[in-house]
């Protein structure tokens, strides 16, 4: 155990976030204080924020030796005053699927964090990454390097692709449609490449989530939710709809399952539950309820949505219906959306224009377009209801016409003559 | 360089083996789960085909961890879980043990070694997700982070016990572009007036990036004693900080008059009535550390009307949508303004079109 010592700084005001009843970070980072100047001095800058309701870090980019994402670099402005903090870099570390950890691995994460960085882990990012912080521009490759030997490796920052998440799916859930581990690190592996080196307009995400229940977060959080599903019938064990009924009554059962159903396709008759599963949506709040009676179908696949992210530029989008079905089983199935993303990457590639993402991308050309160019053909799934403007570019009436090309063929005939209008 | 003559090459090697980090009986009933029942707060049972039974204790965190702390959930989890454990999403950990007898000495040594409360399962307040704050972002305006260990000091005994209509999710975000994401209830800051530009320091700045950035095109160039540089149209620009992102010298925060925001019934499950965006409740609350105690209290008047009127398996979303904003804004005692009016892109589809109304 390294030396330790009294905390000489000062924090009146951060001290007053060690009190209280839910765990305090403060209290964290005092601990390593103890032994780390880096850190002392850290709480010592974060106190001034605190005083003056100003921010002291610079960003800039700095990478690897060999990669372009994986580290958020930070600079502090109040470097004379925290030398051991001048530098401060965060390395973005790809989490394994579903953040299941064996304490061996967490402890070699520890001790890399220990010895070559500030013994600050962030468990997770807001992306899903382990947030290792607190390297300075030499140790950060050190602390890289000793990664990668143990087989680690670094998430993406900037424009490319970003660390993928997912749910607990089939490891400990019931109402998994697929396998959300797998995928995930299948995903990662077929597109470390684009992790660790820009390639896209700017950046991408995926999240995965087993069910539309969506514990990834990834309808608005990420650009490309994939989201478990079946095409089935609910599976129904009618003793336990029996039991259910008879331990809740029928008045909650109506309240609580049946009236919320969003299509209305479940009843309640003669004490026995009645799905229209044709027009079931797969929204999960009848499961959910039942858990015991009713299960998910069982041919699985997943709903694959396209475009969302928060409020910047365009203001929120959610993500938008792409692939209503696909099964997710095979390694055939996995090669389909391989092929897809790289048709959505290629597409979206060659014509975004810097920093904009996927989601702003469609909402620019329409979906229409985008759906042409990635060679999917509509589906009324994908909408919620048809267009209700009239203003519409028949591509089989009317050719389109380039800006500065010459129009052979008008689009109506104007057969009005200046000056011969007839009055009756 | 800390390693003389060992250059680093470029290495792929993909995500971590997640097979190796599965409990064992998780990778014995994988894909083989039956159902699973509440214990009590913070705990759960799975059941799988087999007959197996995992149970699951979920513990709050900080989420800023030490590595000190970490070693001792390691200790916890050798000592009780066969050396495995998980986060959530949330940033809770998760620790499993294979019967009901072993999951009170769990609890106790959570309690006892880490200080960790138990809950976050079910109808409860689960940990709050929030951005990087003054502790290592370049953007901040405020201290997610601070703000979120204060507001779960107040919610705390919505964490431990879950006697709310539904599961109610929060996060807190340091600046506009809400890295936090869409919550049942969201703690962001707010910028209150255009860029201040220092145009000595454009260089560092790519600037034609800078103009296209500007979603509502008020950024043009400019040029200042013989210098490149920009100037932003003022009664176009809506400080949302898109630039601030792209040239720091573009400075959108001002410690005076950056304020919170607190916004409501964000969703994103498909349950029911589908994903939404969260609306804004109230604004114009003080950046007030080390505890923002005037956030703790508005989210506090939220969550009580919530109780009052919340129905079963209802988020706040769908609460406020049945029984109405004029109802809400009433409840809360927030003031309906006319900055609750959207004036963005889709602004029209959110006024009521309908003689429905609550009268």
């Amino acid at each position: 155990m390294a030396k330790k010592w009294k905390i000489k700084t000062s924090t009146p005001k951060l001290d007053e976030l060690e009190n209280g009843p839910w765990p305090s970070f403060i209290k964290e980072l005092k601990t390593l204080a103890e032994r780390k100047p880096a850190v002392e001095q850290l709480l010592g800058q974060m106190e001034q924020s605190y005083e003056t309701n100003v921010n002291y870090w610079t960003g800039t980019v700095l990478n690897l030796e060999g990669y372009g994402g994986g580290v958020i670099a930070r600079y502090s402005d109040l470097a004379k005053k925290f030398p051991d903090i001048a530098q401060f870099h965060t390395i973005r570390i790809i989490e394994p699927s579903a953040f299941v950890y064996s304490t061996d691995a967490l402890r070699q994460l520890c001790d890399v964090s220990d010895k070559h960085s500030a013994g600050i882990l962030q468990m997770h990012g807001m992306t899903g990454d382990i947030l290792m912080l607190g390297s300075s521009n030499e140790s950060m490759h050190t602390a890289g390097e000793v990664l990668m030997e143990n087989g680690w490796d670094i998430g993406g920052s900037g424009g490319a692709l970003r660390t993928l998440a997912c749910c607990i799916g089939p490891a400990r859930c019931e109402m998994a449609c697929y396998d959300t581990l797998e995928v995930t690190k299948r995903l990662t592996d077929t597109y470390i490449s684009q992790l660790h080196r820009p390639e896209l307009p700017y950046k991408f995400k995926f999240k995965l989530s087993g069910c539309s229940n969506d514990c990834a977060n990834s309808m608005q959080r990420s650009d490309m939710p994939i989201i478990g599903t079946w095409r089935d019938n609910i599976q129904v064990d009618h003793d336990e709809v029996a039991k259910f009924i008879k331990e809740h009554g029928e008045p909650f059962v109506v309240d609580n399952v049946i009236t919320r159903c969003p299509t209305k396709c479940i009843s309640l008759k003669n004490k026995k539950i009645e799905i229209d599963d044709k027009n079931c949506v797969h929204c999960m709040h009848c499961i959910n309820v039942m858990h015991k009676a009713l299960a998910p179908g069982k041919d699985k696949g997943v709903t694959i949505l396209l475009g969302g992210k928060r409020t910047l530029k365009i203001g929120d989008t959610m993500g938008s219906v792409l692939v209503p079905f696909m099964k997710m089983e095979t390694e055939e199935d996995m090669q389909k959306l391989i092929d897809l993303v790289a048709r959505i990457w290629d597409f979206w590639g060659e014509n975004g224009l810097e920093h904009e993402r996927v989601g702003e991308f469609i909402e620019r050309v329409g979906l229409g377009t985008f759906l042409e160019g990635i060679g999917i053909e509509p589906d009324p799934q994908m909408v919620k209801h048809p267009r209700t403007n009239s203003y519409i570019k028949f591509e089989e009436y009317t050719k389109p016409v380039m800006a500065g090309e010459s129009r052979k063929t008008p689009n109506v005939t104007n057969k009005e003559v200046e000056g011969k209008e007839t009055a009756y | 360089m800390a390693n003389p003559g060992k250059k680093m090459a470029p290495r792929d090697n993909g995500a971590p083996e997640y097979k190796k980090y599965l409990h064992p009986l998780m990778v014995k009933n994988y894909g083989k789960w039956k159902y699973h029942e509440k214990v009590k707060p913070g705990v759960l049972v799975h059941v799988a085909h087999s007959g197996d039974k995992i149970y699951t204790v979920r513990a709050g965190s900080p989420r800023t961890l030490s590595v000190d702390t970490i070693r001792k959930i390691c200790d916890i989890a050798d000592k009780h879980c066969q050396g495995f454990l998980r986060f959530t999403t949330r940033s809770n950990i998760e620790f499993q043990v294979a019967s009901a007898e072993a999951v009170d000495p769990l609890i106790k040594d959570i309690h006892e070694i880490l200080g960790f409360p138990v809950g976050g399962t079910g109808n409860s307040i689960s940990n709050i997700i929030h951005t990087q704050g003054w502790m290592h972002c370049n953007l901040p305006g405020t201290d997610a982070a601070g703000s979120v260990k204060a507001l779960m000091d107040t919610l705390f005994e919505d964490f431990v016990n879950e006697t709310l209509p539904q599961r109610v999710r929060i996060s807190a975000s340091c600046c506009q572009i809400n890295c936090g994401g869409q919550s049942d209830i969201a703690i962001n800051l707010q910028h209150h007036h255009p860029p201040v530009i220092n145009h000595n320091n454009m260089q560092i700045c790519e600037l034609p990036k800078t103009v296209a950035i500007c979603p509502v095109a008020a950024i043009r160039p400019f040029t200042v004693e013989g210098k490149e540089s920009l100037m932003v149209v003022e009664e176009k620009c809506m400080y949302c900080g898109a630039c601030h992102g792209q040239c720091p010298s573009m400075e959108i925060r001002d410690p005076k008059t950056d304020t919170l925001a607190i916004w409501v019934g964000g969703k994103t499950a498909s349950t029911r009535t589908g994903p939404s965006f969260m609306k804004l409740a109230t604004f114009g609350l003080p950046n007030n550390p080390p505890r923002w105690p005037e956030v703790g209290a508005a989210v506090k008047k939220i969550l009580d009307a919530y109780k009052e009127t919340g129905r079963p398996y209802e988020r706040i979303g769908e609460w406020i949508d049945r029984i109405g904003w004029k109802r809400f804004f009433e409840m809360t005692g927030f003031e309906f303004t006319k900055y609750h009016i959207d004036t963005y892109r889709y602004a029209r589809t959110t006024y009521n079109t309908s003689t429905q109304v609550r009268l």
